[in-house]
């Protein structure tokens, strides 16, 4: 009847009370301590994981930082499915982060609650399941005792506990009876697949009637009684320092209560604060702030990297590549697959600095007080967040509150707390609860980007066309860059995943790196080595391809193999399946019509990859017009990320990241000069724009029982590479560095 | 002297910086924060608001050049129950992480009120920046709501 139960700490992990209006309660526990309150006694308002209420509304806390991906709605489906649950009754509250801090080390209250890694469902899928059979089995206990029989005759469904008989009792009318229960001492079993009633089932984003009305509150939203907005001024080349300034014109701007320098931290030091040395103004209103922002006055020194340049590091790779670097991995003897190959080829590409671009900029509202600091922001890591303020203020971490708003998107730039540290160090500087508000060109100019690099890739093939040598060289600016005990000969670790195909596939592999030196920062954006690492092999796989006279398809297929399992240490592991990556393959393909002759001046690109443990591939379809314009025909994507658990937000997750990955490949680049990043808005950074995007994103969302892996990421990798496929085949140009931009032109003039 | 203009129908009078953005007044002064910054430069369209029924980025507007008009923004469009193009939303499921959301609806509209059966190339001609990607159900959004809009 009910599925493995999965692994849960054996420590009571919730505690149930009643609530004053009489329903059910369902909170962490906590140690003795926690468990020896009596259970009456007034909930935490703040600690809720899941509330039944007379009237049979079930409030479900949610627990992840909601970026755009979903887990608002994702991840409480998963509870009130287990807690068999009417999804219409379920209202859901988000959670401020809750770590406890009463035992040796910090625990979280709630479970994780950062976004990044694609982590959240699978982490869910670990121990939310549990919340809802623990509440589930105290419905069926409440109404057993009704109803005077034993608890296994009792079913539920639908937020009713149901008796053989017929008979029925609404969850609601079973609170309060089940708050005096004692929860079951070990975790108990949940659903199997086949009694799922909402996880599967696709469910709208449960804040849609706030967004679409303008309700729904972002960190830029935030406004708590008494608080002043702060903008700053950073030093625009790495690692400058102010040399003077002048803010007399600043504070006259009407409006302008202060005017603070922000120390940032010196060459070299870990990023693990704030970013920039600055000047913050602090205003009444946005408008003063930024009219008084207008008035300073400040001459930087240039700093350590005033004559960092992108032609310089590109000049800079080019030479690295001209050595052997560090062997980061080396299976088989590449060299003698080399010298007895039958053919080889070889290619370099080059992936530019990406900015996140956040449509809401970074912000935070901090107050910093003697003893303690309260954060409200649009956070990806909250717990972070916290440590920031710890770093900048010394105030200790139980005393620093931190609630999350909905985030105007992450998708990287807001694991870095570095804008909620500088809004610590003014509100600290000023005594004043402070909202800073960053402006598009501070988020442009003062990223932790993307890291770029040329790579070199040269595949060995015997005479039947196997390929039975490949080796990868990176020359890159680790996304490793002053980060806290992170040793240089680790640097390569975030740049090249060992265990990504075609690793094991191919028998004598080897990847090599080489650390660029750069002063930008760097960091993780969406998907992070994947974008680069996905584009290059997967390009490259076309073009080994039709070296030796192979179909693109054919040959991926040949490689991958039969459906096999294959150890993978890094994240996303611990196991890469063959044949998963196979299906979306094939299912793209077979969408798409892969194998028909596309009329001229079409073609087709395929493109499939492994990331954070969800298989995901592209088909792609474009007309290249004779003066370069491409226009897409047919986008279809598929995805494998196990049982899905809302398929309406994993086709969401899909088409934004395709649309990601191809807006990011077709236009954009950040380039350096002078130390310093040159743009600094949309037009220099221009996002493309619905015209420029396909008119549709067809998903294929892959049936499987295996446990889910998260579905944020996994849409971006394949889609640059497909496109890029595509085009060469529309046109036979091949593009090997990004973004795309006016190269099509330039190369089909060249050609006519 | 002041500035006067209604916002959502209510009569608005305002005393100070005439050159402040007509995007920092509603957010600031009006606490109409549904209108979202976005970059500035009108460039991403976040901060689409309706003055005199046009599709205009608020953030290049000035408080004194919207001086007598009748402005909109996302907390007037469904003043008395979701207007069509809200629901249509909902319905397409179209939000990610929403932040943009407002503007477009706010474009989408506008659109619609003058071209009531719009073209795929009509709606190609909102240029509104959605990050998360969430433009085929902003199409589809559009399409729906049209559809409603004229029964």
């Amino acid at each position: 009847m009910s599925a493995p139960v999965p692994a849960v700490s054996r420590r009571a992990f919730l505690q149930s009370s009643l609530t004053a209006s009489g329903g059910l309660l369902l909170t962490p526990a906590f140690g003795p301590v926690a468990l020896a309150q009596d259970a009456a006694a007034p909930p935490n308002p703040l600690g809720v994981y899941l509330r039944i209420e007379r009237d049979n509304r079930v409030v479900i806390g949610a627990r992840g930082a909601e970026i755009g991906q979903g887990v608002k709605t994702s991840l409480p489906m998963i509870i009130a499915d287990e807690l068999d649950a009417a999804w219409s009754d379920v209202t859901v509250e988000q959670l401020p982060l809750g770590i406890d801090f009463s035992g040796t080390t910090p625990q979280w209250k709630y479970g994780p609650q950062g976004a990044g890694g694609s982590t959240n469902i699978p982490d869910a899928w670990a121990d939310l399941r549990q919340v809802g059979a623990q509440a589930r089995s105290l419905m069926r206990r409440a109404a057993a005792a009704r109803w005077g029989i034993v608890p296994d005759a009792v079913t539920t469904r639908g937020g009713h506990a149901l008796h053989p008989d017929g008979r029925r009792l609404s969850y609601g009318e079973l609170a309060a009876d089940a708050a005096a229960l004692a929860l079951p001492p070990d975790p108990v079993p949940v659903k199997q697949r086949a009694e799922y009633r909402i996880i599967g089932r696709p469910q709208r984003v449960v804040d849609a009637a706030d967004i679409v009305t303008g309700r729904a509150r972002y960190g830029i939203d935030v406004q708590e009684p008494g608080a002043f907005t702060a903008v700053m001024v950073r030093c625009p080349t790495f690692d400058g320092e102010i040399a003077s300034y002048d803010d007399a014109a600043a504070r006259a701007v009407p409006g302008v209560r202060a005017v603070v320098v922000v120390p940032g931290p010196k060459p070299g030091e870990p990023l693990a604060a704030n970013l920039a040395t600055g000047i913050a103004v602090v205003a009444d209103d946005t408008w003063s702030a930024l009219k008084g922002r207008d008035a300073l006055k400040v001459e930087w020194t240039r700093g350590p990297w005033a004559s960092e340049s992108s032609t310089a590091l590109d000049a800079q790779c080019a030479e690295l590549l001209s050595r052997t670097g560090q062997v980061v991995h080396d299976a088989g003897d590449f060299t003698a697959a080399r010298a007895a190959a039958a053919r080889v080829v070889s290619a370099r590409y080059r992936v530019p600095f990406v900015s996140h671009a956040p449509l809401e900029p970074e912000n935070c509202f901090v107050h910093v007080q003697a003893d303690r600091a309260r954060v409200i922001g649009p956070l990806q890591q909250p717990a972070g967040a916290q440590r920031a303020v710890n770093l900048v203020t010394g105030i200790p971490r139980p005393a620093i509150t931190v609630e999350m708003t909905r985030s105007g998107g992450g998708f990287g730039r807001k694991l870095t707390n570095d804008f909620v540290a500088e809004a610590a160090l003014i509100s600290r500087a000023t005594g004043l609860p402070i909202r800073l508000q960053w402006t598009r060109s501070d988020d442009l100019q003062h990223d932790f980007y993307r890291p770029f690099g040329h790579h070199e890739l040269v595949a060995a093939l015997d005479a039947a066309g196997s390929v039975t040598g490949w080796t990868h060289r990176l020359a890159s600016a680790s996304k490793y860059y002053r980060r806290a005990n992170v040793k240089p000969e680790d640097l390569w670790t975030p740049e090249l995943y060992p265990d990504d195909f075609p690793a094991r596939l191919v028998p004598n592999y080897r990847l090599e790196w080489h650390a660029v030196a750069s002063g930008i920062p760097r960091g993780s954006w969406r998907a992070p080595a994947h974008t680069a690492n996905a584009f290059v092999v997967q390009s490259f796989l076309d073009e080994v391809a039709l070296a030796s006279g192979q179909d693109p398809l054919a040959l991926r297929l040949a490689m991958l193999g039969d459906d096999r399992e294959f150890d993978y240490a890094q994240h996303g592991g611990p196991k890469f399946r063959t044949g998963r990556l196979r299906t979306v393959l094939e299912r793209v393909a077979s969408a798409i019509g892969w194998g028909r002759r596309p009329p001229p001046g079409r073609g087709i690109g395929l493109a499939a990859h492994f990331t954070f443990g969800g298989y995901a591939a592209h088909a792609i379809e474009v007309e290249v017009s004779p003066r370069g314009e491409v226009a897409f025909r047919r986008v279809v994507c598929a995805i494998d990320c196990g049982q899905p658990v809302n398929p309406l937000g994993i086709e969401a997750q899909m088409q934004g990241g395709t649309i990601d990955g191809l807006s990011t490949a077709l236009n954009l680049e950040i380039t350096i000069e002078g130390g310093r990043v040159q743009q600094s808005n949309f037009d220099g950074y221009p996002l493309a724009t619905m015209a420029q995007m396909p008119r549709d994103v067809e998903v294929i969302i892959v049936d499987s029982a295996e446990a889910p892996s998260g579905c944020g990421e996994m849409g971006i990798p394949t889609a640059a590479p497909a496109l890029l496929n595509a085009i060469h085949a529309a046109c036979g140009v091949r593009i090997r560095g990004l973004p795309v931009r006016d190269q099509l032109r330039a190369a089909l003039a060249r050609a006519t | 002297m002041s500035i006067r203009f209604t916002i959502n129908g209510v009569e608005r009078e305002f005393a100070g910086d005439g050159d402040m953005p007509l995007l920092w007044y509603l957010r600031d002064h009006a606490r109409l924060t549904g209108t979202k910054y976005g970059c500035g430069a009108g460039l991403c369209g976040a901060c689409t608001v309706l003055v005199d029924g046009a599709a205009r980025r608020s953030c290049v507007l000035t408080v004194s050049a919207v001086a007598g008009s009748a402005i909109r923004t996302i907390e007037g469009l469904g003043a008395s129950g979701l207007h069509a193009v809200q629901k249509a939303w909902i319905e397409e499921d179209v939000a990610q992480c929403g932040y943009c959301q407002a503007g477009q609806i706010m474009a989408a509209t506008a659109l619609l009120e003058r071209k009531p059966d719009p073209a795929p190339e009509d709606i190609d001609a909102i240029t509104n920046y959605c990050r998360c990607g969430t433009y085929a159900r902003i199409r589809k959004a559009i399409a729906r709501a049209a559809r409603e809009m004229k029964k």
